[in-house]
């Protein structure tokens, strides 16, 4: 506990902790290969994130063309069709959003917004990108072996996902199952650093309640992956067991093809609880960053302060909590007591609350604000958009009576997409062009940012607002082909076709944004330190990029909140957070 | 008694408001936990609910089976003497862990007071006390097999009873073995006195603390009370 006072005339108290003493490296390798600086790790993570990224949009490529144009290009086939549904999502929902936003922003974000000067464990944070890393290769290279990745879909229910019937039974279900315990211990390596960094490690001067939401957006999820993923954990040691020892976990007594299976008496329903325990929490660990980056975004870019902090870090911490008990809405169909369906709905739609006092919180800051239209802020307000429309679909989905005709159909395809899928991805993109200048020292291209941004955005809409009528007609996910069907118009293939046309086009948008990306390094209008004239910590670096140690000799101390826009009788329109008190200033 | 009721409450509430004083303030939520002992506390929460799930998923296995789950008390039962005793073995190796722990208390103390010697025997007390135990289920281990349990079969009963045996007592060993070599490395460190110079070294962090060593013993009074649960709801149950 602690016993210091602080003096009236001390603005902020001493430090307590003694300087961390830093891993210096000697060599190419330890600089920039096994490397402890969290920058550079998170530049790896973030490297190998979009990397595996990349192959997931080329397989929803695949996936679109398909549906289609049903049979049009010969090597989709049905298997093909399976494996890619199931590694798109796989790779995107853990390999690619959460790797990036914790792996990447986190690693990158977290100490320099607390003013340390690394990670706690820099050891430890670089055993986790490693073996995050090796648990990409197990996953890609299951493309490598007999029988090809695995076509379970990306929930990976058993029985299903274990029989012979589906493809990439020999080994693909086999190396899914691999990589995600690797990714798993992995990810607790850098949760744990993560936490501990927020929790122990800031800057004099900086209190919980003066991070800037980004971090409590990145700490929430760390924290939620901690208790989340274990579930994960536990499933896939499971299902592991039933596929190589014959164990009967999750597998019934079942015939297959005519022959009896030698499982007997297992519970397929207790996967699916372990998998969504893991599952729904998995939504707001890639949701909460996203929530805090998109809150700093559009603070900077409107120049104004965020409208209802405390209430804000409150909303996260509360969305954070809840998450961990509504798991039970993703399996309204699954055969589990109905009378669960109850609590679940009730949970589920207690979350609209925090969500929507958040997104109340956003539209407030922008009210009667100095918005500027950058790249990033056009992200932000993407996400603002289409986190909404993605929000209401979810009141549709959570209740019971409304979940039964439209699960496991393209409504729920495009509900999910739209909230964790492109909201996300539009933040992303939006933090890197904010970002970029703080981690390169240039600025992107502008125009090619707000040219990507319009396509993305618009096209995001034209692929995912019909999804939604597709949905409401009844046409499943998942299937490979339609096939002739009495329910389904003409109509809706026509749809279906502009539904492929804009996935192609939004596709290829996405490589202006790899040109931007590679081309700004070197050609980018040179940024200085602070080019959005932004308060938080980690524009306030002494180096642009930051060096080794982040703060040079001496570390930051911390005077104010981050979001110190417009401050009435200061004499520019920002006051950075370690710029001491000006007079008469009104400190939060 | 009522004055004493109001200094509880006047106790609570200073107790209270250093909470959210500390909690309130820069730099450290936790003042007195250094970096590592926030991290295995955070560790060991996470690692709690990978065994909650393990063990949740075993009570739902054995309602989900269809086949009568067989009696612990006398397929745990161990023929000494021409008499079956049960949970024998479970009994010596629960008291056994249980024992460990207390060396690896005083390990703890005798490191604080910078009692190189008796602390470092201890460690290679709790260390070997460990191995024991895990030597002890190496033995149940092969038991079990011999009479026929298998992952995938038991002829005493529900399939499901082999899985779960041999998956949990199999994690939960992991977690003993791993602790042993952590003890081992650590009872090293200690006799050579390298938390008194704070020499570079495998779990030091330079400081010439010995605290690395109470952060060893909350992982391994973490896995004595996993096992307590286990014990409760394999053996017991």
């Amino acid at each position: 506990m602690s016993d210091i006072t602080i003096k009236p005339d001390e603005q902020v108290p001493p430090a307590e902790v003694p300087e961390m003493e830093l891993f210096h490296s000697h060599s190419w390798w330890t600089t920039y290969v096994f490397s402890q600086d969290a920058k550079v790790i998170a530049i790896q993570y973030a490297a190998t994130a979009i990397s595996i990224g990349v192959l997931a949009l080329i397989l929803s490529w695949i996936i679109r063309i398909q549906l289609a144009f049903p049979g049009a290009v010969s090597f989709i086939d049905s298997q093909v069709y399976y494996q890619s549904v199931t590694m798109h999502g796989m790779i995107m929902v853990v390999y690619m959003l959460t790797a990036i936003l914790l792996g990447g922003f986190g690693n990158y974000l977290i100490p320099l917004m607390v003013g340390a000067r690394d990670m706690v464990f820099p050891f430890v944070n670089m055993l986790s990108y490693w073996i995050y890393l090796l648990a990409t290769l197990v996953l890609a290279t299951s493309y490598l072996v007999p029988g090809g990745p695995t076509g379970a879909g990306w929930t990976l229910y058993p029985p299903q996902s274990i029989l012979t019937g589906t493809p990439g039974y020999d080994y693909g279900i086999i190396m899914m199952l691999v990589s995600l315990i690797l990714f798993i211990v992995g990810f607790t390596m850098g949760g744990l650093n993560y936490v501990v960094t927020v929790l122990q490690a800031r800057a004099r001067g900086m209190t919980l309640m003066r991070m800037p939401l980004t971090v409590w957006g990145i700490f929430t999820a760390a924290v939620l992956a901690l208790l989340a993923f274990p579930g994960l954990f536990v499933a896939c040691v499971m299902l592991l067991l039933d596929r190589l020892a014959g164990t009967s976990f999750f597998m019934p007594a079942i015939v297959e093809f005519g022959e009896h299976k030698n499982y007997n008496g297992g519970s397929p329903i207790l996967f699916q609880h372990l998998f969504w325990f893991f599952g729904h929490p998995e939504v707001y660990i890639v949701a909460l960053p996203a929530f805090g980056v998109v809150s700093d975004i559009i603070s900077v870019h409107a120049r104004k302060n965020i409208f209802g902090y405390r209430m804000m870090v409150w909303a996260i911490v509360a969305i954070g909590v809840l998450s961990l008990v509504v798991w039970g809405h993703h399996m309204y169909v699954s055969g589990m007591d109905p009378t669960f369906g109850f609590f679940f709905a009730i949970t589920t739609l207690a979350i609209a609350v925090p969500t929507a006092l958040k997104v109340y919180n956003w539209v407030l800051t922008l009210w009667r604000a100095d918005i500027h239209f950058t790249t990033p802020m056009l992200f932000a307000l993407g996400f603002l958009v289409t986190f909404l429309n993605g929000g209401i679909t979810g009141l549709y989905l959570g209740n019971v009576i409304v979940d039964v005709p439209l699960s496991a159909t393209l409504f729920v395809v495009a509900h999910f997409h739209m909230v964790m899928g492109i909201a996300p991805v539009l933040v992303i993109f939006g933090a890197i062009y904010h970002w970029y200048p703080k981690i390169t020292g240039r600025m992107m291209n502008e125009t090619l940012g707000k040219i990507h941004f319009w396509i993305t955005f618009v096209g995001a809409y034209a692929i995912f607002f019909p999804m939604h009528y597709l949905g409401l007609l009844g046409i499943p996910r998942r299937f490979y082909e339609m096939g002739q069907t009495a329910f389904v118009p003409d109509s809706a293939h026509t749809l279906n076709i502009f539904i492929t046309v804009m996935a192609l086009v939004v596709g290829f948008v996405q490589f202006i944004f790899f040109y931007n990306l590679f081309h700004s390094l070197k050609n980018g209008k040179p940024s200085g330190g602070n080019p959005w004239r932004a308060a938080s910590l980690e524009w306030q670096t002494p180096e642009t990029p930051p060096g080794h140690g982040n703060w040079g000799e001496t570390l930051p101390v911390v005077y104010r909140w981050p979001y110190a826009y417009s401050v009435p009788g200061a004499n520019q329109d920002y006051l950075p957070q370690n710029m001491p008190p000006i007079k008469g200033e009104h400190i939060i | 008694m009522q004055q004493s009721a109001e200094e509880n409450v006047e106790w609570h509430r200073q107790k209270l408001l250093r909470l959210i004083a500390d909690w309130s303030s820069d730099q450290r939520s936790f003042k007195t936990a250094s970096w590592r002992k926030t991290m295995m506390w955070i560790f060991l929460v996470s690692d709690t609910f990978i065994f909650s799930c393990f063990l949740i998923s075993y009570m739902t296995v054995r309602m989900s089976t269809a086949v009568e789950w067989p009696h612990p008390s006398e397929i745990f039962a161990l023929e000494i003497g021409g008499q079956k005793i049960p949970l024998i073995l479970i009994a010596i190796m629960t008291f056994d862990l249980i024992t460990s722990s207390g060396t690896m208390a005083l390990a703890v103390n005798y490191a604080y007071d910078k009692k190189r010697k008796p602390a470092a025997i201890l460690l290679v007390a709790t260390a070997l006390i460990g191995a024991a135990f895990v030597g002890m289920q190496a033995f149940e281990w092969s038991k079990l097999i011999h009479e026929g349990v298998r992952p995938w079969s038991n002829p005493f009963g529900a399939p499901q009873f082999g899985s779960c045996f041999f998956m949990i007592t199999g994690f939960h060993g992991f977690h003993v073995s791993m602790g042993v070599i952590a003890l081992l490395v650590i009872a090293r460190n200690v006799w050579r006195g390298d938390y008194d110079v704070g020499r570079q070294t495998s779990y030091s962090h330079r400081t010439g603390d010995y605290e690395i060593v109470e952060v060893m013993g909350l992982y391994w009074h973490f896995v004595d009370l996993v096992w307590v649960f286990i014990f409760a709801f394999f053996y017991l149950w």
